[in-house]
């Protein structure tokens, strides 16, 4: 069965180019409204409100231990030091904190990239399912996820610790279960450490209500034609999902992998709790809340690790940011 | 309230991810026999002859968690990385500045590490009751007998049964003050607390108020002025009160404890004396305890009552500040106030509370409490220990010199920090509230004192 017939071709085509004729509308409109002078001289001091204490860390980053602690960063314009040791002491480590960053970095990735490729995955079936495949409940069970989201993930962390660790009602625990795959099992979990495994799923479990939202609201508004179209031509909701919705729904994808992607790089509490502080499985931000060390605010190491973690989050949105904002709107506004 | 290393900071580790992947690549290798790369220790190695009584445990791991950061982490590992040498066992340190949330999480959990290093023994007491800790072993009893003033074993002991052996421990009856300004002055250390207020007065009436104190700690707000009131009670009433008063058998609102918060008013309430450097009295309340010792090397205040880890936030005010008897900053002990009361001396300190009873663990709860431990660790520096076990001479700083001596001192009148020991509610809550009323809003002795009972829970 092939879905190139021209029927369906033509509708895509269609379907693709039409919201961005809807996009130029509403954008001009918005734009007149953007562009008086008082906007824009609005505009531009928030900017550099939001971004004067930023600049503040940066240059803090870059002064000398003494002096960050000393005197104030915007001490710069009459005495102007600037040094990149505290970049140097961040990666390769030194006395007064945990080894280098590099191994959290990699952790970060280890952690994120599956904790934003999971999540992103099921909620994008699950949209589609709940959006087009009609079955009972479909509502109910819609808005029993969307109420979800109103549980605050912390209630969730101890019975979540208590299910990877001990297990439930005496059934085998998560560890127990991972453990006993033959030769990887102790590799990924190992016996008496820590294992990215309940990270993966626990940011998987506090992220599928929103990612079900977000997506079931930008799937559910894709033009009915398109899929009478596809089903008259005998095509299977898999073959729909893959050459319909997902290439119609990269704004929106994009969008909560960032979403998705930013949260966890930048969460802490979830990694206190279930990766721990050991370098085997810690991320960065656990890393930076250990810079300050037994006697405090070591302001200098702390700024400087900051902006290399803060690097990767900066590539990621400013690579997929096209689409970030047009997916917000398409999920929310739309319709 | 208790040590600020508790409460900064935050935690990591050393070299423990290559040893893991290490041995987990060794795993995945074909499925033969791969007991991965322990050391083999051979006891032919002369500098493991100390260490043989321990065992050996190759291949083996013991996870500590801590609330204790860098730097004083690396000092922690390089004191026992000779015992993991010699008995094969990885230790895993790992330290959060968030570890008093995360520990009760973590037992419950299931997922508890081998060993904490708990700073309250209200805490153990608390985790003694909901079940985990593990009762010391023997060898750790005997270690605990043989070199600690016995309160400290009381304090590790939940209902007769001996949990946590002591590991490092602070000393909060000093007083600040600066050698310098006193040569030139011409003023003596006092020995008696009569000769502490004389004093006191003379330096009122040269201009030099006398004393400085900030209570401010975030959300801990109020933890000096407890330390304060606790050193005044164990002066004036001696162990057996403040050991009542901590079980609330002694009110605060009864006639000894007041006497403690009279004396209090006219100390550091006192507008003739307090607060030096900063301005009224009430701005005790809102200075950092962090910032309240900055005046003395400025001679604008005379004296400071702070605990002996006061030491490391000298060099913050001025980098190259000597920290000595004849240098710009030093101690004097705080005196005692009746003579049938010796050497009253409010302390605080960690204890090493274990979690599980492997082997492995109890063999390195024993080395913890060890002569040959304390002295490795003092010797790396900025670190007190109440063992006995370790020469004076060991320490490196004359203030850690001097806390050592009353420390370990087996006459002394030793007691922990109260407000540690107290409920959470009265302890970390309502005593540092009230101490912060009665600075900030000059409250009444009779007011804050019947405020505290009446937080007291039933």
């Amino acid at each position: 069965m092939s879905v190139e017939t021209p029927g369906v071709a033509a509708k895509l085509e269609e379907a693709m180019l039409a919201p961005e004729a809807d996009h130029s509308g509403m954008s001009s409109a918005l734009r007149r409204n953007l562009s008086s002078p008082w906007a824009t001289a609005f505009v531009i001091i928030l900017t550099i409100l939001w971004t004067i204490p930023t600049l503040g860390l940066l240059i803090t980053s870059l002064r000398p231990s003494e002096l960050a602690s000393d005197t104030g960063w915007w001490t710069v314009i009459t005495n102007p030091v600037f040094t990149l040791q505290n970049y140097s002491e961040v990666i390769s480590g030194g006395d007064t904190i945990p080894g280098g960053i590099a191994p959290y970095f990699i952790n970060s990735f280890v952690i994120s990239i599956p904790a934003a490729l999971i999540p992103l995955t099921l909620a994008l079936m699950a949209a589609y399912a709940l959006a087009w495949v009609p079955f009972k409940f479909s509502n109910a069970i819609f808005l029993g996820i969307f109420a979800l989201q109103v549980v605050p993930l912390q209630m969730a962390l101890l019975p979540l610790l208590q299910l990877y660790n001990l297990g439930w009602f005496g059934l085998p625990s998560l560890k127990e279960m991972v453990q006993a795959i033959p030769v990887l099992g102790t590799w990924v979990w190992p016996a008496g450490g820590t294992s990215f495994v309940p990270m993966w799923i626990s940011h998987t479990m506090f992220a599928l209500p929103l990612a079900i939202f977000l997506l079931h609201n930008f799937i559910s508004q894709l033009p009915r034609d398109l899929f009478e179209a596809a089903r008259v031509d005998g095509a299977s909701h898999f073959l729909i999902f893959r050459r319909i919705v997902l290439p119609l729904s990269v704004p929106a994808i994009a969008s909560f992998a960032i979403f998705q992607f930013l949260w966890v790089w930048n969460d802490l509490l979830v990694a206190l709790t279930f990766a721990g502080g050991t370098v085997a499985t810690a991320p960065v931000t656990v890393y930076l809340s250990a810079i300050k060390g037994t006697y405090g605010a070591q302001l200098h190491l702390i700024t400087a690790g900051a902006f290399i973690a803060i690097i990767i989050p900066l590539i990621v949105f400013f690579s997929l940011q096209r689409f970030f904002v047009r997916g917000l709107l398409a999920g929310s506004v739309k319709g | 309230m208790s040590v600020p290393v508790r409460r900064r900071s935050a935690a990591i580790v050393g070299g423990v991810a290559a040893a893991l992947l290490l041995a987990a690549c060794g795993g995945s290798g074909s499925g033969d026999n791969t007991t991965s790369a322990a050391p083999s220790s051979t006891n032919t190695d002369p500098a493991c002859a100390d260490y043989a009584s321990y065992g050996s445990y190759p291949g083996t791991k013991v996870t500590i968690f801590t609330s204790i950061l860098p730097p004083e982490q690396q000092k922690f590992e390089s004191s026992w990385a000779q015992f993991e040498k010699c008995t094969g066992i990885d230790v895993v340190y790992e330290g959060s500045d968030q570890f008093e949330a995360q520990l009760p999480t973590r037992i419950q959990g299931g997922n508890a590490p081998d060993i904490a290093f708990i700073p309250q023994p209200g805490l153990l007491q608390k985790l003694v009751q909901q079940g985990g800790p593990k009762a010391a072993p023997q060898t750790v009893a005997a270690n605990v007998d043989q070199f600690w003033n016995p309160a400290w074993k009381a304090y590790g002991t939940v209902n007769d049964t001996f949990y946590a052996a002591p590991l490092g421990s602070n000393m909060k009856s000093f007083v600040w003050y600066s050698p310098k300004v006193f040569a030139e002055k011409g003023y003596e250390v006092p020995t008696t607390w009569d000769a502490m207020f004389q004093l006191s007065d003379k330096m009122a009436a040269d201009g030099i108020k006398p004393w400085c104190g900030g209570i401010e700690s975030g959300g801990a707000t109020g933890w000096p002025a407890t330390d304060w009131i606790e050193q005044l009670v164990l002066r004036q009433q001696g162990g057996d009160v403040y050991d009542q008063w901590i079980s609330h058998e002694v009110l605060f609102a009864s006639p000894q404890i007041q006497e403690a918060f009279t004396t209090l008013e006219g100390w550091m309430r006192n507008p003739k004396y307090a607060n030096a450097g900063f301005g009224d009295t009430k701005t005790i309340a809102t200075t950092a305890f962090q910032d309240a010792g900055k005046p003395i090397l400025s001679a604008k205040c005379g004296m400071l009552q702070q605990a002996s880890f006061y030491a490391a936030q000298w060099p913050s005010f001025k980098k190259d500040v000597t920290i000595a008897e004849d240098g710009d900053i030093f101690a004097f002990y705080l005196p005692q106030i009746k003579a049938d009361i010796p050497t009253p001396i409010v302390g605080g300190g960690e204890f090493v509370t274990a979690f599980a009873d492997r082997p492995e663990v109890q063999a390195f709860q024993a080395y913890l409490s060890s002569d040959t431990f304390a002295t490795l660790k003092v010797a790396a520096g900025g670190w007190v220990s109440a063992n006995s076990g370790v020469p004076l001479e060991t320490y490196t700083d004359p203030i850690s010199q001097l806390s050592a001596k009353y420390l370990t001192d087996a006459n002394a009148t030793f007691r922990f920090d109260a407000s540690d020991l107290m409920p959470a509610q009265v302890g970390a809550g309502s005593f540092w509230k009230e101490m912060t009323a009665f600075f900030a809003e000059n409250k009444s002795v009779q007011a804050t004192t019947e405020a505290i009972d009446a937080s007291w829970p039933s």
